[in-house]
């Protein structure tokens, strides 16, 4: 190849990479947001809208996962991020100052999270930074977050991996993942013993998000008398799920408990499970039936989820005047119903709130006021519920629920007579009815 | 562990491996007759499964009848590419630089679909995708079996142009002496454009399959491309047999880990197989001289 031609092709190649980098952008890559609805995000300035836009912003940094494989949480959650400033600025700002969110895009890596941090803090300078999507990726920036001494709000990093690497910084508005399942086990183990399962099977993805939220509800399985039949881990990129959901559908177990952190995980099973005639009566996945219509469209429609669980700290129709603000304003902004709001949305969402409410409180943009203030017995609001960070930086006042696909709705089922559940379907009703 | 759980495991691993290697016969082809690399395998696999799923929803068109549409499709578009990035590559480069400009295709396919249909997960539906029949105790998914056998069909007749036609000669001719071919009158660039087309042309038929058998979203494709890679290098690049033979291989090995001893090795197991096939026969079950000579 000559000088100039190999000069050519290498413009040609920068050619097509930038196409392929704008294109691929356009699937919701950076983005800065300052658009407007209503209140109820969290300020207390109470500055009129027109005040605050003639001060400088005040940029906050977030890294999602806009493409790859979170890309639907992240792009979730740069819908809540969005709504939250939208209705913050709404409200007068931070302080006055109108917010611009600068959110790049990880492409669901551990390593460029960690570099987008770095880029977000170091050189573009931005005030304050908002948590990533997943444990996963929570881990490795929180590290790099508090090298710089920035708070580090999140939403969906609440395994026992993010909080335990001796770091003062991160804060999780979310439910901890460990208890995810506390209230499932305790329901079948309370059941009376003639409906009571006799037998439950497990398998989970090698996942700091699902492992975590096993042990606990394996323990209250076990010591009610229910035989765990089946207890295996499978890696977290798994191309074929049917041998393993094969082997499960095998045992016949009366319950499966499911560790998945995303929709074509819980898809595979219950087509597997479809095809091999198994019925579970009871069957809860950690992450992916909590995905709304993305959930229903994956898994051949609502008549497949039928009594399908999925735990959680939120649902759409959680009765929270501020929650359901947000969900109207998500419907209106985004369409669809309020069925298709999915919890990283409000998680995304409850972020915003209490870095707002720290930013009041403390009336500084200083990360290390904020990282003081929420470190103190300070109780929060959000949209999922009520905040009080232990000294770990875990939301302790967060309840779990877990929640049930009845008739096209996610509906909370349980804690059984807990504000808001409703009667769960036991035994699942078979596929497709 | 059953006896009957095994034999189920190897029946799965036998019709998945099927599917895999409906979904590396393309693969395998350009890299077999172009020594291109195509790191967009994926992404057209998934937009494969986009089109279908286009076809079959909005048109009602059965997915299996679809493909009458969505093969020539992805035949012209295939030339397309060959044209547009594939054809400025040359000589001693070309396998190296093609993983850079192919990665850019799947980028720019995964930009696309992004746009028009956004990043939730879809499923191709269809009355047979989730219906089983019952043979010797065992439940048998259809469109395991129909894609199973589709692959078989596909990949014989593909075996058969490229090694029992002239065009086929003309296309390892090219590949093998362009000059020596050029001088025979063989238009080397249409040879090549046209192999291209054909390989990504099966391709649209192993994204229906896969998209009928996974959930999918434009991302999807990146996790399919080492597996797919690992495959091709198995069964030595080039040969469209050897594919479907290293894919059944790989994925029966892989599935009988996951139910005998556990999930977490068969993944393992699956990447040590090659390694250690390799280290005995460094150019794969069918290296790619014979496949040339074939």
């Amino acid at each position: 190849m000559t000088r100039s031609s190999r000069t050519g092709w290498m413009l040609s190649a920068a050619a097509v990479a930038a196409i392929a980098a704008v294109l691929a952008g356009c699937g919701g890559s950076s983005s800065s947001s300052s658009s407007a609805i209503s209140s109820s995000s969290g300020s207390s300035s109470g500055s009129a809208t027109s005040s605050s836009a003639s001060k400088s912003p005040v940029v906050i940094g977030a890294s999602l996962s806009l493409s790859g494989d979170f890309s639907a949480d992240g792009q979730a959650f740069e819908k809540g991020y969005q709504l939250w400033a939208a209705d913050i600025n709404k409200a007068g700002g931070l302080l006055g100052h109108p917010v611009k969110l600068d959110i790049v895009s990880d492409a669901s890596s551990p390593a460029q999270v960690v570099t987008n941090y770095e880029k977000l803090i170091s050189s573009d300078h931005d005030q304050l930074v908002f948590g990533p999507f997943s444990t996963l990726l929570t881990v490795p920036s929180s590290k790099v977050v508090n090298r710089f001494g920035y708070a580090f709000v999140e939403g969906a990093g609440g395994a026992p991996a993010a909080f335990g690497n001796g770091l003062k910084n991160i804060f999780d508005v979310s439910l901890p993942v460990i208890d995810n399942l506390v209230p499932f086990a305790h329901w079948l183990a309370t059941l009376p013993a003639s409906e009571r399962p006799k037998t439950a099977a497990v398998a989970t993805s090698d996942d700091p998000f699902t492992q975590p939220q096993f042990p606990a509800a394996i323990k209250i399985l076990q010591d009610a008398g229910i035989k765990i039949v089946y207890n295996k881990v499978f890696p977290a990129e798994v191309t074929d799920y049917a041998p393993i959901a094969t082997s499960v559908a095998s045992t016949k177990a009366d319950a499966f408990l499911l560790g998945s952190v995303d929709v074509p995980t819980v898809s595979a099973f219950i087509h597997t499970f479809i095809q091999q005639h198994y019925n579970p009566k009871a069957f809860i996945a950690t992450a992916g039936p909590d995905q709304g219509a993305a959930f229903l469209k994956a898994i051949g429609g609502a008549a497949n989820a039928e009594g399908v669980m999925v735990p959680n700290g939120w649902y759409p129709g959680y009765a929270n005047a501020a929650s359901q603000k947000m969900v109207q304003e998500y419907v209106a902004k985004y369409g669809g119903s309020p069925s298709d709001v999915n919890a990283d949305v409000a998680e995304a969402y409850s972020v915003g709130q209490i870095v707002a409410q720290a930013v009041a409180a403390t009336h500084s943009l200083d990360n290390s006021k904020i990282i003081a203030y929420l470190h103190s017995p300070v109780s929060l609001s959000s949209v999922q519920g009520p905040v009080k960070f232990d000294s770990l930086g875990e939301n302790g006042a967060a309840a779990a629920f877990a929640f049930q696909w009845q008739k096209a709705n996610l509906v909370q089922v349980l804690p059984v007579g807990s504000t808001g559940s409703k009667p769960a379907e036991y035994p699942k009703p078979n596929w497709g009815s | 562990m059953s006896a009957s759980s095994l034999i189920k495991a190897v029946i799965d691993g036998i019709l998945t491996g099927g599917v895999y290697a409906l979904m590396a016969a393309g693969l395998t082809l350009i890299f077999g007759v172009m020594d291109i690399i195509n790191i967009a395998q994926g992404a057209l696999i998934v937009l494969g499964a986009y089109m279908s799923y286009v076809l079959s929803v909005h048109l009602g068109i059965d997915l299996f009848v679809g493909l009458i549409i969505t093969i020539p499709a992805f035949f012209v578009l295939g030339v397309f590419i060959e044209w547009a990035f594939m054809r400025r590559l040359r000589d001693q480069e070309r396998t190296a630089m093609s993983i850079l400009v192919t990665y850019a295709v799947a980028i720019i396919i995964e930009g696309v679909l992004s746009v028009i249909f956004g990043v939730d997960y879809l499923q191709l539906q269809a009355p047979y995708v989730n219906s089983t029949f019952h043979l010797l105790g065992f439940y048998l998914p259809y469109i395991y079996v129909f894609g199973f056998l589709l692959a078989v069909a596909l990949m014989g007749v593909l075996y058969y142009i490229l090694y029992r036609t002239h065009f086929g000669r003309g296309v390892r001719g090219s590949l093998q002496n362009r000059a020596a071919a050029e001088l025979i009158g063989v238009n080397v660039n249409r040879v090549r454009a046209l192999s291209v087309g054909i390989g990504v042309s099966v391709t649209a038929a192993g994204g229906m399959v896969f998209g009928a058998t996974n959930s999918f979203n434009p991302s999807s494709g990146y996790d399919l491309i080492s597996r797919l890679l690992s495959i091709v290098i198995l069964a030595g690049l080039g040969s469209i047999g050897g594919a479907l033979i290293a894919a059944i291989f790989m994925v029966t090995l892989e599935d009988v880990v996951a139910v005998v001893w556990s999930p977490v090795w068969a993944t393992l197991v699956y990447y040590a197989s090659l390694i250690v096939v390799l280290s005995f026969m460094p150019n794969g079950l069918f290296g790619k001289a014979a496949v040339r000579a074939q």
